[in-house]
């Protein structure tokens, strides 16, 4: 590249990179700014009177803790439940040649064809009944249905790249199909399944349509968010939006890896 | 048609020092190889004079022209890549004829041309198929005839028989001499495996680590080597070593005597087949470890004045593991070098 | 050692009864609903009290046009980096990272980002004051200004949802051998013809599942608009939670619900089919 074309090519890089950085730290502004960041006019572009004193309070309000705390296990749950029921079905897609190995992994990529959270409508019915209704683990079974796709595909490419013949060579010194999978093909794969876990809990920390479709007092915080959005004040929607975004941020970076295994693996 | 002139040549990578300062003539219709172990930097050479890699320093002409900071499309060559890089979405005769479209030549004309280079590789049958139903030997020629169907000055090729099996690969080396010479292309042809190189090239370049040590015919590279390192690389079995100390232009090893042409602590280097068997007492002490009958002939593996050695003795010598015999080396086929530097000596040439 | 056959089944059993459990199960019912008269035999009084609704016609537009608006630009705007992040030797991974941080941001997030920049007294406004163009803070997300709340939430879209569009190309481009668009360059094609000709094609299997990713996502879009411009934008999924939610009619909000899984898995098809490629034809 010539000299100017160099700087053309890095001022578009960096128009991008502030594209996406921009408006996150404008809303970090308006989440520690509080009330008085908030109404300003004009606005300042520097942190002014700054202090987490203005996040701490949007936290006592009243119910967004819970909230969070909601979230939190709905999120945690999501994670537990689609790694331990994704991750066999990942080993078996890697492993086995099996009858239903075709029509299990079109179920799986048809997920995607389809607005899933949506399908939490009719459930409402059957987990009031259940008495699933309103509680984290009602919202994490639905979050699972939306992640279980993810993990299953992410740790079948996962399995299928490391070598069969390890396996082969530990049952040749007598470790046992158990024993072969967890002293050789665990270790080697646990990053990647612990990528896929954080992808699993970002995703149902996201997640607004279901949670909210599914709860009404022990709202998630996406839900309560949502449903206060109308009434509540400028500086505790900002300040929303930032606990929501921080993090996704840090799971992103933590992942940041692996974020073509979460995506990309499955186009094929 | 067009020389290549490789001008002090210099590439780094980051820290790495890739080439260090490279010179090579191509002259016009001749058919030169870069051969070296892997990671020597004969890749990245062929790719500074495609134009796909930049050049830290130095200069590239062809045809006289400075190339140097044209785009490979500007260079007016052609290229065969190591895994062929014959598109998979274009059948055949689309790959074939795709350098010609981009030049806009008219319909007919390229027609001709792709057929008269898929005839010469004798891929006409295939050229409505796509490349995935094709052979890795197919898929050579497609990529070849591509080269060929532009009627390029200069025609670079990266490595481009290594992914075949080797009975292919012996067939396509023939086959692709045959072809080169009609075309009389001026080719640049990197390689790592020395017999491809000596059988193709009116040239052999070696290069070790990012330089050529040395450029030279064929025969001349194998008999004659500028280092140990090229006697080392080129041949098989590679060429002995064996340390010998001189004074007065004159030195002994066993009961051979040896005239050098310098003093000093010298390697006398020879081939395996350059020697003379003879009893003990009558050359240099050679004690076998190891004798493989290879058919053709008979390869000793031993050692002689605490070097190892390996001789090349006619399939019906009767030597077994143990025996000892002596060396005579053909007086005309020494090869001397010095034992510091590595570097051939220059009186003897 | 060779496997019982029982051992896939018993690993794949938990997640497929799972998801039939709650894929399944739900996506029949969801249909079921929909077709419920309520006791009567009129089977479609669901979709006709959709379709009567002041907000349907307004919601498909708002939806239609938002995913026509928003997929095309973002596809062009995930190549045009992903080409970029081919290029760069130095820094690839940090502006990656950047790059893909919305992958994280949920659209209720995303939508209350832009809020800051773009409500009456936002960021935006004090620039364009500052610049001398407004004269005070103005507001640019009331229904009285549907067309630059509509700019709003694209925009908002666009920085949420390009990244996963992102990070199909660039996994797409990897499976791509550099060879290919070398060789093209060698054999006399300048960048733009090497791009049209070599590697657009051989993109195209990325480029599809790009598109059916984002497209059925786009479908769903509905906290962004909220957290914009509250009720102001009608659109298809808003519809259904507000009618779900709002007017407790879980037969009009199934009805929606089913419109919309129509609409993606027609738009999978028509990707499916006009992005198709010969099997024979990939590397
Ligand atoms: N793109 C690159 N970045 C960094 N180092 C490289 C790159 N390409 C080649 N090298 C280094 O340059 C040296 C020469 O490589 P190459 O020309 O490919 O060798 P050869 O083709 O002879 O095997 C090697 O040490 C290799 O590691
Ligand atoms: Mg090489």
């Amino acid at each position: 590249m010539t000299g100017a074309r160099r700087l053309m090519f890095w001022s578009g890089v960096a128009a991008l990179c502030a594209w996406v950085l921009v408006p996150i730290y404008l809303i970090a502004l308006g989440a520690f700014g509080g009330r008085a960041a908030a109404f300003r006019w004009p606005k300042a572009f520097t942190l002014v009177n700054a202090s987490l004193e203005q996040l701490a309070t949007f936290l006592r309000i009243e119910g967004v803790w819970n909230a969070a705390l909601n979230s939190v296990i709905a999120a945690s749950l999501t994670m537990a439940l689609s790694l331990l029921l994704g991750a066999p079905a990942g080993y078996a897609l890697a492993r086995y040649r099996f009858r239903g190995a075709g029509a299990f992994r079109l179920m799986v990529l048809l997920t995607r064809a389809f607005p899933l959270a949506i399908l939490a409508l009719p459930l409402t019915v059957v987990f009031i009944r259940a008495g699933l209704y309103d509680t984290p683990f009602g919202v994490a079974l639905v979050h699972t249905a939306l992640a279980l796709p993810f993990a299953a595909l992410v740790t079948a490419g996962l399995f299928a790249g490391i070598p069969r013949e390890l396996e082969e060579a530990a049952w040749v010194f007598g470790c046992s199909r158990l024993q072969a999978f967890m002293r050789v093909v665990l270790p080697l794969a646990l990053p990647g399944l612990a990528a896929a876990a954080i992808f699993a809990f970002v995703i149902s920390w996201n997640e607004v349509f279901a949670a909210s479709v599914l709860t009404v007092r022990n709202r998630t915080l996406t839900a309560y968010l949502l449903t206060v959005l109308a009434e509540s004040p400028l500086h505790y929607r900002f300040a929303g939006g930032f606990v929501l975004i921080v993090p996704s941020v840090v799971f992103i970076f933590a992942v940041r890896r692996y974020l073509f295994a979460l995506w990309g693996v499955s186009n094929r | 048609m067009a020389g290549i002139q490789i001008e002090r040549v210099g590439k780094r990578f980051g820290g790495a020092l890739a080439l260090d300062s490279v010179s090579l003539d191509v002259a016009d219709g001749e058919f030169v190889a870069l051969l070296g172990p892997s990671g020597c930097g004969k890749t990245t050479l062929l790719r500074i004079v495609a134009g796909l890699e930049t050049r830290s320093s130095g200069a590239v002409r062809i045809g006289g022209r400075d190339v140097s900071d044209l785009r490979p499309a500007d260079r007016g060559l052609a290229m065969v890549f190591q895994n062929y890089a014959v598109f998979p979405h274009m059948t055949v005769f689309d790959n074939v004829a795709f350098g010609l479209r981009m030049q806009k030549k008219p319909r007919e004309d390229i027609e001709r041309k792709v057929r008269r280079a898929a005839a010469l590789l004798q891929i006409e049958p295939y050229l409505d198929r796509y490349p995935a139903k094709l052979s890795g030997g197919q898929r050579q020629r497609v990529a070849v005839a591509r080269a060929l169907a532009v009627e390029p000055a200069v025609l670079l090729m990266d490595e481009p028989l290594s992914n075949l099996d080797a009975l292919l690969r012996l067939e396509m080396r023939a086959e692709l001499k045959s072809v080169l010479r009609e075309a009389k292309t001026t080719t640049l042809y990197v390689t790592h495996d020395q017999t491809e190189a000596m059988g193709l090239a009116d040239r052999i370049a070696v290069m070790q680590q990012g330089r050529i040590v040395q450029a030279d015919a064929p025969t001349t590279v194998y008999s004659r080597p500028a280092s140990t390192f090229v006697g080392g690389f080129v041949g098989s079995p590679p060429m002995n070593f064996v340390k010998v100390t001189a004074s007065g232009r004159s030195a002994r090893l066993d009961a051979l005597d040896l005239r050098p042409p310098a003093d000093g602590d010298l390697l006398l280097g020879f081939r395996g087949e350059d020697v003379q068997l003879v009893p003990p007492d009558e050359g240099m002490t050679f004690v076998v470890k190891v004798a493989e009958p290879m058919g053709s002939h008979l390869l000793l593996t031993g050692s002689a004045a605490g070097c190892p050695v390996r001789v090349v003795a006619p399939p019906t010598a009767s030597v077994h593991a143990g025996d000892r015999l002596g060396l005579r080396p053909d007086p005309d086929r020494i090869a001397w070098m010095s034992q510091d530097s590595g570097l051939a000596l220059d009186g003897h040439a | 050692m060779t496997a019982p056959r029982w051992i896939p089944y018993a690993l794949i059993a938990p997640a497929a009864l799972f998801l039939a459990a709650l894929f399944i199960v739900p996506l029949v019912q969801t249909i079921l609903l929909s077709f419920d008269g309520g006791g009567t035999p009129d089977h479609l009084a669901n979709y006709r009290k959709m379709a009567g609704d002041l907000n349907f016609t307004l919601a498909i537009r708002n939806t239609f046009l938002l995913v026509g608006v928003v997929v095309p630009i973002q596809l062009a705007l995930a190549m045009g980096m992903a080409v970029m992040l081919q290029k760069m030797s130095t820094g690839r991974d940090i502006v990656l990272w950047i790059w893909t941080i919305p992958l994280g941001v949920s659209d209720l997030a995303a939508g209350l980002v832009w809020l800051a920049l773009l409500q009456n007294s936002g960021y935006l406004n004090t620039v364009l004051f500052q610049l001398g163009l407004l004269d005070g803070p103005t507001p640019w997300l009331n229904a009285e200004t549907p067309v630059t709340l509509f700019v709003g939430i694209v925009l908002a879209e666009i920085w949420r949802a390009t990244a996963v569009v992102l990070i199909v190309l660039v996994a797409g481009f990897q499976l791509i051998p550099k060879e290919y668009s070398e060789a093209a360059e060698v054999f006399g094609a300048r960048s733009w013809t090497a791009f049209r000709l070599i590697t657009l094609p051989l993109l195209k299997p990325s480029i599809q599942s790009a598109l059916i990713l984002r497209t059925v996502l786009a479908f769903e879009v509905f906290a962004v608009v909220y957290a914009l411009g509250g009720r102001n934008m009608p659109v298809l999924v808003g519809e259904a939670y507000a009618w779900q939610y709002e007017n407790q009619n879980y037969g009009v909000a199934a009805a929606y619900a089913v419109l919309v899984m129509v609409i993606s898995l027609a738009a999978t098809v028509v990707y499916l089919y006009a992005l198709r490629t010969r099997p024979e034809t990939q590397p």
